[in-house]
């Protein structure tokens, strides 16, 4: 249904969660004050992925939930109103918590933005990190990610595609070039 | 769709579209900062012809949380006591550069005339006209009865809905006959012949005079409110026997299923088409209405004026 080239099947993925995972867990120093808020709708299964993946390591539930930024986008008036999606802030809340924002594919940094304006209206974390599958440049705000699962040089003119198991049915980034 | 003027305009997925965005809405406000930036800068003007308390405040609140600008604009106190024009006053606004006006307007139809007459390009919310529609108020309904009955995204296919009392003077029946239906529901108007509209049989709903044979096979039952100030004659002979046949007290309220509702748009008349211990009862849901008309209309106000501003369709 895609064309386009794949970059990452579905090892490359489960192999880039792990390091994820490991990585995010060493930087916090555990998982006990560790909250994992994905954007949906992928950032969302990748989050709870990431979730699953650190219970195993640490032998220790994880907090995860999701974060809907739709409202606080700065490109609302540019399109027709849509749906909202999903926000579920997990039990216990986000205060004074190391936030782990999690996204499929980091760009522009623009919806970065929105999650930190909608973070703020949830409470006062006491650092927020971003985690993201795919980090394929040309920002337009000065924001960087904390956990990169792959650094993918790309074109403006190209579309990349995070395809995960339950929303998809299948594991795998492609590039392709954007028709437009 | 750029105005809400009407629930028959709306498609199931269009219908489903505002509940879904409502109950979203009720997660987001259900917390400290209830404030959402999303309609930063844009201007909603309140424009209230006729009295209300619920309905402008309720569109005051669900604006304000959403970052809007909020004009108030009663019919007392304003140029319309010295004779202004629906046309004059839409010219005023347009000058003053509303982005939505929701108008509440005694003559049926004028929110159709305000939207449609090229005097203004705000985006037009229907907040009841004549005995015409009340749209919002049937979509809060609508909510309330999917949250008890159908769960949260669940449908409302097959649940049964008796409309009671002064479907005559009710705008909030037509907008919930036409709603309800969209949504697959099965609805039966429950009046004195006088108090049924003339044509009410191309509705599409059934219709019936007796209350108490309706009664036991509801899934919920929704009381309108006897229109006095609406009525130029007699449409039934006493207060009494009015309540007596079509007042929904505690006896009448047990012969109703156990987990059936009861809804109510307000302002109530207790002892009128509702007792006071009915009013009072936990299955009598008026309050949550009134917060759920909140989340329903941030939602119709986010996906009217949220995204693209579309010219006019």
């Amino acid at each position: 249904m895609d064309h386009g080239r794949v970059v990452m099947d579905g090892s490359d993925i489960a192999r880039a969660i792990r390091r994820l995972s490991h990585e995010i867990v060493e930087s916090t120093k555990g998982s006990q004050d560790l909250v994992l808020l994905g954007i949906p709708t992928r950032g969302v299964e990748l989050s709870q992925r990431i979730a699953a993946a650190i219970e195993e390591i640490e032998s220790q539930a994880v907090s995860q939930g999701s974060l809907d930024i739709t409202l606080y986008r700065d490109d609302l008036r540019l399109k027709p109103a849509r749906a909202l999606l999903p926000t579920a802030i997990p039990v216990g809340g986000i205060e004074d918590k190391i936030v782990v924002l999690v996204d499929d594919v980091l760009y522009s940094g623009r919806s970065v933005r929105a999650a930190l304006d909608a973070l703020n209206d949830v409470g006062r974390p006491r650092a927020v990190r971003l985690a993201v599958l795919v980090d394929r440049g040309h920002r337009q705000l000065p924001i960087r990610p904390d956990f990169v699962g792959k650094n993918l040089p790309t074109s403006t003119q190209q579309l990349v595609r995070v395809h995960l198991r339950d929303t998809d049915g299948i594991d795998s980034v492609v590039v392709s070039e954007e028709v437009r | 769709m750029k105005h809400l003027l009407s629930t028959a305009d709306l498609s199931l997925e269009d219908a489903v579209l505002i509940l879904d965005t409502a109950a979203e809405m009720a997660l987001l406000t259900d917390r400290e900062v209830k404030k959402l930036p999303t309609l930063r800068g844009r201007t909603v003007v309140n424009l209230f012809f006729e009295d209300s308390t619920r309905t402008r405040i309720s569109f005051e609140v669900a604006a304000k949380r959403l970052s809007a600008d909020v004009i108030n604009f009663a019919a007392k106190g304003s140029s319309i006591s010295k004779g202004e024009s629906l046309k004059d006053t839409a010219l005023t606004l347009q000058a003053m550069g509303a982005d939505a006006v929701v108008v509440r307007h005694p003559s049926s139809g004028a929110p159709y005339r305000l939207a449609h007459a090229d005097w203004i390009d705000a985006t037009v919310i229907n907040a009841g006209d004549g005995t015409h529609e009340h749209p919002t108020q049937a979509l809060l309904d609508a909510y309330t009865l999917r949250a008890h009955l159908a769960g949260p995204t669940g449908s409302l296919r097959g649940v049964r809905v008796a409309i009671v009392g002064d479907v005559l003077h009710s705008r909030v029946a037509r907008s919930n006959v036409h709603l309800l239906q969209t949504l697959g529901a099965k609805v039966t108007l429950v009046a004195p012949p006088t108090l049924l509209p003339i044509g009410v049989e191309q509705w599409g709903c059934a219709v019936s005079y007796d209350f108490d044979e309706v009664l036991a096979d509801q899934d919920a039952v929704m009381m309108l409110r006897v229109q006095g100030e609406r009525m130029n004659q007699a449409f039934f002979p006493s207060t009494l026997e009015y309540s007596r046949l079509y007042g929904l007290d505690t006896p009448r309220m047990a012969t109703m299923g156990t987990n059936s509702i009861v809804l109510h748009p307000g302002p109530m008349n207790r002892g009128m088409e509702i007792s006071a211990d009915v009013a009072d009862d936990p299955r009598s849901l008026m309050v949550e209405q009134v917060t759920n008309g909140v989340h329903v209309r941030m939602a119709v106000l986010y996906l009217l004026l949220g995204g693209m501003k579309e010219s006019a369709s």
